[in-house]
């Protein structure tokens, strides 16, 4: 999103038509560049990676006795910046250097997120195509795979399985208890007297995301099992991915829940209907892609869970599709339990189990992004000044996105209304 | 119908034109039941949490008696000679979640600034996006990746920083030779690993409270003549402060609970591991992952006493972080 101190060249000069000067055509002015890159800084840059890299290269390889990749680009890094400093010196003022210096880090710990999740990635795509390209893989179980079995022998079909029913009920408790907990939090909110109730709830849902998964998986052992008498369960596993995926569901329906426009509710409310009609047939209709966002949200931070299923499922080596009784594998476990075991064909196995489950994060993922495309959260300091331009480009824009765009305009109008 | 009103109506003082006049709709009966679920759902967040202290408490009274005030003192995990406690587990505990603190807060920070900032405008949902991404990539993942990836190219700089910074900084120094094991499985790897998997969490809090910083004041900075730096180190990062603190506790709350990467990368030792490059450490969370398994009650009852430590200490530093960050936030809105 554009701010309005974006002073790039183009980005304002043409739309704003004060600027035309009035009187008698001036001489031809420079416009001064303020924004971009000039040819010096790109040089200056290119010239210290260039020339870090190869001061890294020989202190590493021949002055110093290091060794290990990590401690080579760490090395590079630093020098990187001591000389880009040096040779910024040379031709700017502090000032400028400090500038640069600063846009440097801010875009080399940037790039190195980036990096970090292509990374991890890669590296289990590259690791877990070894088991995953066999078919196999992904239609047979564990149940006649000895240690040192051929890689064509033995799957995680067993896995999946229990990965998907156990996610599935997970998602049946912990979507409807999320929801109500959101509307909870926005419809008593906003009475004086419930406002006292909110904020300690939302304090807590808030502590509750980071509860230790493990603590999750300890609460259901000993309440489910080593109470109550249950055997270790896919059931008892999906308990326990309820308490962590329920308050994860909470705080992303509450943003949506949140946004859904006071006049809405108004009008339902002067139209006569009750409180729980208007949630039904208004507030929740309204919310929808947002809620269908925080539902598969919570569901890609269920499925990945394993120490909660660890501790509450039991580890099986055959396909188990009754939940309720009996040990079932899930994806998380079936890693765990082959990974840390010493035989290359099973950590394979283990990275391919690691792949698939990436796989449905991934897809799970971006079925939320793309769901909630419509929901983009509108940023504080930019909603002012956008909200002008929202309405200065409805009649120029409106034949072609209209509803993105209303819907849109309604938020940012509503936004106001429920802050404060 | 009027006769019974009127008596009632002459008490009440007559409306005042400035001010609106008081309303108020009895809720309808289907209103009521409504609210009481939806109440009920809001509070059904205390009753979880109640009961899990409750039950961690209850299930692990035995061992709490059976150790007494030894469990807060002994570092050995022997439950079958009655001798546990969590004085190692838990400093150890600490101590991955601090280094992980150390490495990810600078670039979380300046990642968080980076997406606020000085990315292209164009590329700043997607990078939210992966952010998100990386939050969401399950923590066995990051062990698998931290145990095969990383472990092997970061040993030669463990080695690094204790042969030449050993002398220097005790708790970088390595007493058991230098070979590459002495290097692996130690408190720094897994505190390398955690500080990956809270890198986005603090990155995206605080992303979201940089870009509440008020425009205006952002305005007022260029105005002023200051370079984007100096707009960041005078009106960013002050406004954010508050957030930003809130968002590396719950950083500290969620790098103190993180168990599979924690228990795969480490191989488990019961006393504190003040020398952080050397092979072994442990936590709460991965002493309950790696012995949940062991059968006699005395075993259990002592891991869900530790699991009850661990979950009081996240509890408060959670609770503390959120009233930091919701304050951080109501501070936004009004001075918005």
């Amino acid at each position: 999103m554009h701010t309005p101190l974006d002073t790039r060249p183009g980005s304002h000069q043409g739309a704003d038509p004060t600027t035309d000067p009035g009187g008698p055509p001036e001489p031809e002015q420079q416009r001064i560049k303020l924004g971009g890159v000039t040819r010096e800084e790109v040089l200056t840059m290119a010239g210290a990676g260039a020339g870090s890299l190869a001061l890294d290269w020989l202190l590493y390889e021949r002055v110093l006795p290091f060794s290990g990749a990590f401690g080579f680009l760490l090395c590079w890094y630093l020098l990187f910046l001591a000389l880009y400093t040096l040779a910024g010196r040379l031709q700017w003022d502090a000032l400028t250097v400090r500038e640069r210096l600063a846009t440097a880090l801010a875009w080399s710990s940037g790039l190195l997120v980036l990096a970090l999740i292509a990374d991890q990635i890669g590296y289990v795509l590259i690791r877990g195509v070894h088991a995953a390209r066999h078919l196999n893989f992904f239609t047979e179980t564990m149940q006649n795979t000895a240690p040192l079995s051929a890689i064509t022998s033995g799957g995680c079909i067993h896995a999946v399985v229990g990965s998907l029913e156990q996610l599935g009920l997970a998602t049946v408790f912990s979507v409807p208890l999320g929801i109500l907990t959101a509307v909870f939090l926005v419809e008593a909110g906003s009475t004086r007297r419930g406002a006292r109730i909110v904020k300690p709830v939302r304090v807590l849902v808030e502590a509750m995301t980071a509860l230790p998964s493990i603590v999750a998986g300890l609460f259901v052992l000993g309440v489910v099992i080593l109470t109550l008498g249950f055997e270790k369960s896919g059931f008892a596993a999906s308990l326990a991915l309820t308490v962590m995926m329920m308050p994860i569901v909470t705080r992303a329906a509450e943003v949506v829940v949140r946004l859904v426009p006071g006049t809405l509710k108004e009008a339902s409310y002067a139209l006569g209907a009750s409180q729980w009609r208007t949630v039904w047939h208004v507030v929740l209709p309204t919310a929808r892609p947002g809620l269908t966002t925080a539902v598969v949200l919570g569901m890609a931070r269920g499925v990945g869970e394993t120490s909660p299923v660890l501790l509450t499922a039991g580890f099986t080596t055959r396909l188990n599709f009754d939940a309720f009784h009996g040990n079932q594998t899930s994806l998380p476990l079936y890693i765990w339990n082959y990974v840390k075991q010493p035989y290359p064909d099973m950590v394979a196995r283990a990275f391919a189990g690691a792949l698939t489950l990436m796989t449905v994060v991934l897809v799970l993922f971006v079925t939320a992004r793309v769901l909630g495309r419509h929901r983009t959260p509108v940023d504080r300091p930019t909603r002012r000044p956008l909200r002008r331009a929202a309405t200065a480009d409805v009649p120029r824009q409106a034949a072609g996105a209209q509803p993105a765009l209303a819907r849109t305009a309604v938020v940012r109008n509503a936004a106001p209304v429920v802050d404060h | 119908m009027t006769a019974a009103v009127q008596p009632t109506d002459t008490r009440v003082p007559p409306p005042d034109p400035d001010r609106p006049r008081p309303i108020s709709a009895p809720a309808s009966p289907s209103d009521q039941v409504f609210r009481g679920v939806l109440r009920a759902a809001g509070l059904s967040v205390f009753a979880l949490m109640g009961l899990i202290a409750f039950f961690l408490l209850l299930r692990g009274a035995t061992a709490l008696r059976a150790a007494g005030w030894s469990f807060l003192t002994e570092e050995r995990w022997r439950t079958a000679a009655h001798s546990f406690g969590i004085a190692a587990v838990l400093p150890n505990g600490i101590l991955i979640a601090v280094i992980a603190l150390c490495i990810a807060v600078p670039v979380a920070l300046t990642a968080a600034l980076f997406i606020s900032e000085y990315a292209p405008a164009r590329l700043r949902p997607a990078l939210i996006s992966l952010v998100d991404l990386m939050a969401a990539i399950p923590s066995i993942v990051y062990g698998l990746w931290g145990l095969f990836f990383l472990q092997p190219r970061i040993v030669g700089f463990c080695r690094w920083l204790a042969n030449h910074t050993g002398g220097a900084l005790p708790f970088f120094r390595v007493r058991t030779g230098d070979i590459a094991t002495s290097y692996t499985s130690s408190t720094f790897i897994a505190g390398t690993v955690v500080s990956l998997m809270i890198i986005p969490i603090i990155t995206s809090l605080s992303r979201e409270v940089f870009s509440q910083a008020p425009a205006g004041e952002r305005e007022g900075a260029y105005a002023l003549g200051s370079t984007r730096w100096g707009m960041v180190r005078t009106v960013v990062l002050p406004f954010g402060r508050g957030g930003v603190i809130g968002a590396v506790m719950l950083g500290f709350g969620r790098a103190m609970g993180e168990t599979i990467a924690v228990a795969l990368i480490i191989s488990p030792v019961f006393r504190v591991a003040w020398h952080v490059l050397e092979n072994g450490s442990s936590s709460i969370s991965a002493l309950i992952a790696l012995r949940y398994g062991e059968s006699d009650t005395l075993s259990l009852s002592a891991l869900m006493a530790a699991g009850l430590v661990l979950f009081a200490l996240t509890l408060l530093v959670n609770v503390a972080a959120g009233f930091i960050i919701s304050r951080s936030r109501s501070g936004a809105s009004t001075s918005d």
